[in-house]
């Protein structure tokens, strides 16, 4: 290609590209710095703070699953220990070390990359399954090994700190929670530009190349293994960061912050929001620290309603919810969106009646076994009955026998229209 | 005396008890372009397997530019200068042709494991990359995730995948399976083109090609060389022609 | 001595019941590449139905119901579950599977509640089979050897002598061979999962009154299992095999020799400070350590021999 028109593609490239890329993370800016004067209650913070907290996680997650294709059952550890390396000096500067609280999550991150990178080189010695069971393994040895050593891990009560009793910075003690929540703002928008910026890199690329082909790779000059290391260091990291901002945020670590539930809720995130995209992390923390936070208030049966969302999702929705949304992409650019909205409509009279249906039989099941002490007599979509009387029973099968025969009936509609409107759409 | 490109040096492998490789000695000469062909299940993927560090020896040697390789990794192996193509293709399928062939200029130009830098502003990865793109004939193709390219596409950028790193050594695999008559004769324009200056091992079926192209011909029946020579010899060897070639006419 | 033979014996036991379930975890996982992380979930849902059952029906029914219910469960999850998430890739099976595990650990919570439930031995097995140095061995312990060693054999005789078994040994390494040969594959598939499932729910049947039925048992035992595959080495029977029984007494081992450092140190009459930073490491018993053993195995074998005992190098 001659140099000339080398220099036109690049410039071509840059000028539009740098507006292109620069646009969303304004608009993040923007997003961010509204946010806490339209949502004021400290309900309302507490959730942004979990949820950006939640973003930099499942981001970190994503860099090891989504960009490397490794899938790790375990790797809440590094967002654990990684908080409590932070939590630790938190301790320290309320003893005298002269250190800002704001740099506490660099700490976190540097904590995490610790361990990421001694139990990496151990991981990442395998790949695929052998490798997503040896994560598993490693987790469990790390929360045994942390109800064991209660000097460093506080056993049941955890460690705790005071995030205002660093030195004050410009004015900065971190007492309110404003103040966090602006401190883990930054935190998340420095953390995702340089998540961004790696996959941008030759090892960044090299990543996806591993992902796809790493047999293909090593003939190409590369170990792949070494590339599955720095992507699991750096995922590390970024893990940790995000367990310093728990740290400081809450003022306490405990071992629940590195086991099973953490590791697989971070999992849940990443697929449910979907791991081909940079996005769909982001988007997956976002809902599932909502749905976690929302739903716990009004039913005690979250976790089944979150398991079961997943198992549909691996099923009918493999590349998660962005998936589905840029699934869309080709018919609505050719501007046949609108008739997609009728046949929706119609297949979501079933999916509504299933899913009350569902609904019902769970939360009556969970009233008779789990609480029992509450009574029998309780009340769903604003209607009153008794969990045990045969009619609730009845009429939460009934709705589920008529969502599912109403889904199989138009279910088949809906998708052969869907194959019309995207043949439409290409030609 | 310069030490030939590559050398095989009794070289056996078996797979548990059954014998693949049954002691195979080759010479390659630098510059020299090196046609292997053979009845199919001779050895003749094995043995690529084995030169490239797929599949570790059972006994022998191999040796690139007199260097003993034998035992060393894939990785290693091509950080020597031998590249190799696949008989199935082996691409990216997820990401473009672009970065599929950017990943392979990498590590010939010295940028190791770099995640300091951006891809983009590498002015020597992107030329060399355009470069082979334009090369394979695959420019149009761009953007295109390698996995949807079509068949004889994706085995001009399996092609392109091996030469991208500028190796000294090439080893294609079938690279003409499966095209028509006027893929084939593009594919074979393309590879004498980029073999030129270079040391070449080429496996293959298809004899209007391997007559066409090769300096020298090694034939490989049930893992051993029966014969290797000059075309016109090989043709007219009685022992080739009994066990793969049949009467060819002249 | 008789810590030893005592420990021995239920170092086996344990053993025997870890390899029912990673033979068959084993087995799905060589035939259908995919690594079925609800398997203990279904070891659990064993358990529990033999309980539900055996309050109705005694002990006896329920051996046979379960499983039987457990593997028709497993074949409906083949059927519309992997089958639909197969075409998606290894990854979307596995988390498919995950996804399931945790589902069914909230599904039994919901349904038997959070606390442990009470199966027992029932009372024809709860009787001493024989007395050795003075302790009496259960005898419901000597009728799980039987029963896991009874399954061994038929599931091996099964898999070599019949016409099934040969096409399902085919099936496990040329599934396309012995499609286009005309067998239904997918049927196949099915067979071996319900099975595999069913003998994950038989593990549960008897294990679940050796140890605590509470809906964290698949939590507990999940990962030990999963760790005896990949120590074993991924693909392997024997190295399953051998795997289950080393970590199985290792660990009942370790759980008897209730001693740490501190113990052994003061043998020697040397005392160590509370204040001692390292007082934690020097106070662990052995016995706290024992449901860490296995991961610790893990580790070890990571470091020496990546790919397992009996595995095989990945290319």
């Amino acid at each position: 290609m001659s140099e000339v028109a080398l220099k036109e593609v690049a410039t071509r490239r840059g000028s539009t590209a740098w507006l292109r890329a620069a646009a969303p993370w304004t608009l993040a800016i923007l997003v961010i710095l509204v946010l806490p004067h339209l949502l004021t209650t400290s309900f309302d913070r507490t959730l942004l703070i979990e949820m950006g907290i939640a973003i930099i996680f499942a981001a970190a997650y994503n860099m090891l699953l989504g960009e490397t294709g490794m899938l790790s059952f375990g790797h809440a550890i590094y967002f654990g220990l990684g908080g409590y390396t932070a939590i630790h000096v938190l301790r320290f500067i309320a003893a005298g070390l002269l250190f800002p609280v704001a740099l506490l999550p660099l700490v976190g991150g540097i904590g995490g990359l610790f361990f990421g990178l001694l139990f990496g080189y151990l991981s990442t010695r395998r790949a695929g399954t052998a490798f997503a069971m040896i994560t598993l393994g490693l987790m469990e040895l790390v929360v045994a090994l942390a109800l064991i050593f209660d000097h460093l891990f506080g056993g049941e009560e955890g460690i705790s700190g005071n995030r205002t009793s660093g030195p004050e910075l410009f004015g900065i003690r971190f007492g309110s929670q404003t103040q966090v929540y602006y401190l883990i703002a930054v935190w998340m928008l420095a953390s995702l530009a340089l998540m961004r910026a790696f996959t941008r890199t030759p090892v960044g690329r090299l990543c996806n190349a591993v992902r796809d082909n790493p047999e293909r790779v090593q003939f190409l000059g590369y170990d792949p293994s070494r590339i599955r290391l720095i992507a699991f260091a750096v995922s590390s990291f970024f893990a940790g960061v995000a367990g310093g901002l728990f740290a400081v945020n809450y003022e306490l670590m405990a071992i629940n912050s590195l086991g099973a539930e953490r590791s697989a809720l971070v999992l849940l995130m990443a697929y449910i929001g979907g791991i081909g995209s940079f996005l769909g992390p982001i988007l997956g923390a976002v809902l599932v620290t909502f749905l976690q936070v929302a739903l716990s208030d009004y039913t005690q049966a979250w976790l089944l309603y979150l398991g079961l969302f997943f198992v549909l999702v691996t099923l009918f929705a493999p590349n998660g919810l962005i998936g589905l949304v840029l699934m869309h992409g080709p018919i609505a650019r050719a501007g046949l969106l609108h008739r997609l909205v009728a046949p929706y409509a119609m297949a979501l009279i079933p999916v509504l009646l299933l899913a009350a249906g569902t609904i019902a039989l769970v939360e009556i099941n969970y009233r008779l076994a789990i609480r029992p002490e509450l009574g029998a007599a309780m009340k769903l979509f604003g209607v009153s009955f008794d969990a045990k009387g045969a009619a609730a029973w009845i009429a939460s099968l009934l709705l589920v026998g008529l969502g599912f025969w109403g889904l199989r009936l138009i279910g088949p509609r809906v998708s052969a229209r869907w194959g019309e409107m995207l043949e439409e759409a290409r030609a | 005396m310069t030490a030939p490109a590559l050398e095989l040096d009794e070289v056996h492998k078996s797979f548990g008890a059954t014998p693949i490789i049954r002691g195979v000695d080759m010479s390659i000469a630098r510059g020299e372009r090196h046609a292997l062909i053979g009845p199919n299940g001779a050895g003749k993927s094995t043995l690529f397997h084995l030169v490239t560090g797929r599949f570790p020896v059972s006994s022998g040697a191999v040796r690139l530019d007199g260097e003993d390789v034998t035992g060393l990794t894939p990785f290693e192996i091509y950080r020597r200068k031998l590249a190799r193509s696949f008989q199935i293709t082996n691409i990216f399928p997820r990401m473009s042709v672009y970065e599929n062939l950017r990943c392979a200029v990498l590590w010939s130009l010295g940028h190791g494991y770099s995640f300091w830098r951006f891809i983009d502003r590498m002015r020597d990865v992107n030329e060399r990359a355009e470069a082979v793109l334009e090369r394979i004939g695959l420019e149009r193709r761009r953007d295109l995730p390698a996995g949807l390219l079509a068949y004889a596409e994706q085995r001009a950028l399996e092609i392109g995948l091996a030469i991208a790193g500028e190796p000294d050594i090439i080893l294609l695999d079938e690279p003409t399976a499966g095209m028509s008559r006027s893929e084939t004769e593009h594919a074979v324009d393309l590879i004498r083109r980029v073999s030129q200056g270079r040391t070449l091992l080429i496996v293959e079926h298809d004899m209007a090609v391997v007559f066409g192209l090769a300096d020298r011909i090694s034939v490989l029946v049930y893992g051993q060389i029966i014969a290797s020579d000059t075309p016109e010899k090989i043709r007219a060897n009685r022992a080739v022609q009994e066990a793969y070639l049949g009467t060819v006419p002249a | 001595m008789e810590l030893v033979v005592f420990s021995l014996l239920n170092g086996v036991l344990y053993g025997l019941l870890l390899f029912m379930l990673s033979s068959g975890l084993t087995l799905i996982f060589s035939m259908m590449g995919v690594l079925n992380f609800a398997h203990a979930s279904l070891f659990m849902l064993g358990a529990y139905l033999a309980y539900q059952i055996g309050r109705y029906t005694g002990f006896w029914p329920g051996l046979v119901l379960a499983p039987l219910i457990v593997g028709l469960l497993g074949a409906a999850i083949e059927r519309w579950g992997l089958r639909t998430v197969h075409r998606f890739g290894h990854v979307a099976e596995l988390l498919f599977t995950f996804g399931l595990a945790l589902l069914i650990e909230e599904l039994v919570q919901l349904v038997w509640g959070r606390a442990p439930v009470p199966y027992t031995v029932p009372p024809s097995l709860d009787f001493a089979a024989f007395t050795l140095f003075g302790t009496t061995y259960p005898a419901y312990k000597v009728f799980m050897v039987l029963v896991s060693v009874g399954m061994f054999a038929l599931l091996g005789l099964v898999l070599t002598k019949t016409r099934v078994g040969l096409i399902i040994q085919a099936a496990l390494s040329h599934p396309d061979m012995v499609a286009a040969l005309g067998h239904n594959v997918p049927r196949v598939f099915m067979l071996v999962f319900g099975v595999g499932s069913a003998l994950a729910g038989l593990a549960g049947v008897i294990g679940g009154f050796a140890l605590v039925t509470s809906p964290s048992m698949a939590h507990t035992l999940g990962p030990i299992v999963f760790v005896v595959i990949v120590v074993g080495g991924l693909g392997s029977l024997t190295g399953a095999f051998v795997a289950s029984l080393l970590i199985g007494i290792v660990q009942t081992f370790a759980v008897a020799i209730d001693v740490s450092l501190i113990d052994l140190l003061a043998r020697f009459g040397v005392t160590v400070a509370r204040a001692d930073i390292f007082y934690d490491l020097w106070k662990i018993k052995l016995a706290q350590l024992a449901p860490v053993l296995p991961y610790l195995l893990l580790v070890l074998m990571l470091v020496l021999r990546p790919r397992g005992l009996m595995g095989t190098r990945e290319t």
